[in-house]
């Protein structure tokens, strides 16, 4: 890898019924995720999903690009929620590219998105390079 | 009820330690579609169990609801990477409060250790606790 490289964008669909899976195998059973009634409750728009589903889809981005490399350092600010409908689902959209490759590390620059809109702020991956099978 | 200011500083360990089984791993992988999830490759964000249930330790302690809580920032340094067989602990400490709005804006460390007591990763979380106006 190499500083500049553009990583091939990723679209993964987000539905309700993986937000269930991912309560059970995360323990994060938190209503706002499952239950419109109390989602709405609380001021959201609708059921959404973890911040850390997201995420957890960057960290499937990162390994798929980089073939499973070690990382090192992986975090955003969850700064709109991906609104998860019951029929059908979200597409997150997962964009990056090689910010830069320096003292063994591999820093990839983000661009994470639901419906044209970026739904992490400062997202952040680095990975060891001598890990990276690419 | 906005949380208690003389929280910071406090920590709040996780009641038990986890394993990190090929059930747990596979169930976890599968969820998020993680390549690898027979493989037993750990997906990065795996420690989010521990970390979630030091949190809990730390709602229940303080009697905040959890469907108050939104996720707003959440940060991973890894030391090593984690592997099937780990047995993790981790302590969650409250860094931080601020109040924005009505709502209060929490921010945690979790450190998560292995069985030598060594650090794998700390977890940085920012927590927004939405009071819903009550008293």
């Amino acid at each position: 890898m190499n500083a500049g490289d553009v990583l091939e964008t990723s679209t993964f669909t987000v539905t309700r019924a993986d937000l269930v899976a991912y309560a059970h195998a995360s323990g994060d059973h938190n209503p706002i995720h499952q239950d419109e009634d109390v989602a709405r409750s609380v001021g959201l728009p609708g059921v959404i999903a973890h911040g850390m589903y997201t995420l957890a889809l960057v960290g499937r981005a990162v390994a798929e690009w980089t073939g499973g490399a070690e990382v090192v350092d992986l975090g955003a600010k969850f700064t709109s929620p991906v609104v998860v409908p019951a029929e059908g689902g979200a597409q997150v959209v997962v964009g990056g590219t090689v910010k830069s490759v320096a003292d063994g590390l591999v820093t990839l620059a983000l661009e994470v998105t639901c419906e044209g809109k970026k739904v992490l702020g400062m997202p952040r991956a680095v990975v060891r390079e001598a890990t990276v099978r690419a | 009820m906005p949380v208690d200011p003389s929280l910071v500083g406090r920590a709040f360990p996780a009641p038990a330690p986890l394993s990190v089984t090929p059930e747990r791993v596979n169930a976890f992988a599968a969820s998020v579609g993680h390549p690898g999830a027979d493989g037993g490759a750990v997906p990065p964000t795996f420690p989010i169990v521990l970390a979630f249930d030091a949190m809990q330790a730390f709602l229940d302690a303080e009697a905040i609801d959890l469907h108050r809580i939104v996720h707003g920032e959440q940060r991973f340094a890894y030391v090593r990477p984690l592997a099937v067989g780990d047995e993790l602990s981790a302590t969650l400490t409250v860094t931080g409060l601020r109040q924005i709005g009505g709502a209060d804006i929490i921010a945690t460390t979790s450190e998560i250790t292995d069985a030598a007591g060594a650090v794998v990763c700390t977890g940085k979380a920012t927590l927004v606790h939405s009071s819903g106006g009550a008293a």
